[in-house]
């Protein structure tokens, strides 16, 4: 069973993952996007991880709707509201257990998944994060080093693929051949699971 | 976060979120100049991160939303991809933006300009909206 300090856990490592990889984000995001992707999602998880620190959740869901929000507020760019709904969902689905089974968990990620499709319009081959999440949501029941290697390969999956959204889309065929920063910071996110979990 | 103009209780307040302070402050400063005269709709620009940055703050656009409402609802318009990501991520949160908030699909500027005039001449939210994204079959050539 998952309890809050899991989820604490999966923030805290997700924010040092970003922290630790934020200039390769952030060079991913150079010759497709503006050039911010590590900045932002760096200062938006270092604030989740402040807050979670400050207000102690006590259930899984409420951890990651307090995660969700925070990035919504503080991100300034579109991975804000895309990881805030991702995370604000997920915490929604998982309600107010005070723990939950990996099934549960799984259930929830796809819930939070499918409302940043709703939200961003994107559907898988759109060279975006929803490239990494999906094959990580259909390997979460295997095991979360088996969604990390997914999502990991979902990343890099998206190098051949032309942007279908975003900035990256005014670049049309420009965009081929450049592994989708979303995606990465997706990979990112999941594989911090691995370490939340000691798996 | 001023409004611009002479402004009246129950009026549509109107909300410019822009990527950009200066687009969304100018936007703003056209579209209630072109309004003129009379009583002008509330209009908050929300343009920038918090820290003057280009981008889009949550913070800001909510504190724009509740500086206009005067109760007969907000209609906020946005530029780009984030911003419009961001405006429909606090609408799903419930309790970010005043009850009445419809995010207007629209042209920036040109939806801005009409939704301002009709808002001042006291029409509802849903005639603000429909004149807003009439702005969309306005074409130019």
């Amino acid at each position: 069973m998952l309890d809050a300090d899991f989820f604490r856990r999966w923030m805290t490592a997700t924010a040092a993952s970003v922290e630790r990889e934020a200039q390769r984000l952030t060079a991913l995001d150079s010759p497709i996007g503006d050039a911010d992707h590590g900045s932002n999602l760096q200062r938006g998880f270092i604030a989740v991880v402040n807050v979670l620190e400050k207000d102690a959740p006590d259930t899984p869901g409420a951890v990651l709707q307090l995660a969700g929000r925070q990035l919504i507020s503080t991100v300034g760019g579109a991975s804000g509201p895309l990881y805030g709904t991702l995370l604000r969902r997920t915490g929604k689905a998982l309600g107010d257990a005070s723990e939950v089974s990996g099934e549960q968990f799984t259930d929830a990620l796809r819930a939070g998944v499918d409302a940043v499709m709703a939200l961003g319009g994107a559907a898988p081959g759109d060279k975006t994060m929803i490239d990494a999440l999906v094959p990580a949501v259909d390997a979460l029941s295997d095991s979360f080093t088996a969604a990390a290697a997914a999502a990991e390969e979902g990343a890099a999956a998206t190098i051949p693929l032309q942007a279908r959204k975003g900035r990256a889309s005014y670049l049309g065929e420009r965009s081929i051949g450049h592994q989708d920063p979303g995606a990465t910071s997706s990979s990112l996110l999941i594989g911090a699971l691995v370490e939340a979990s000691g798996e | 976060m001023s409004d611009s103009g002479n402004t009246a209780d129950g009026l549509v307040g109107i909300v410019l979120v822009s990527h950009s302070a200066a687009v969304a402050a100018s936007v703003a400063e056209l579209a209630t100049g072109l309004a003129g005269g009379g009583t002008i709709a509330p209009v908050a620009p929300a343009g920038g991160t918090a820290d003057g940055g280009l981008g889009t703050s949550a913070e800001l656009i909510s504190a724009a939303a509740a500086s206009v409402d005067r109760g007969a609802g907000v209609a906020v318009l946005m530029d780009l991809g984030s911003a419009v990501l961001t405006v429909k991520a606090l609408l799903a949160e419930g309790d970010e933006l005043p009850g009445n908030t419809r995010l207007v699909d629209a042209p920036f500027v040109e939806g801005a300009v009409a939704a301002v005039v009709t808002a001042s001449a006291g029409a509802d939210l849903a005639a603000v909206e429909a004149a807003a994204a009439e702005a969309y079959t306005y074409r130019k050539a």
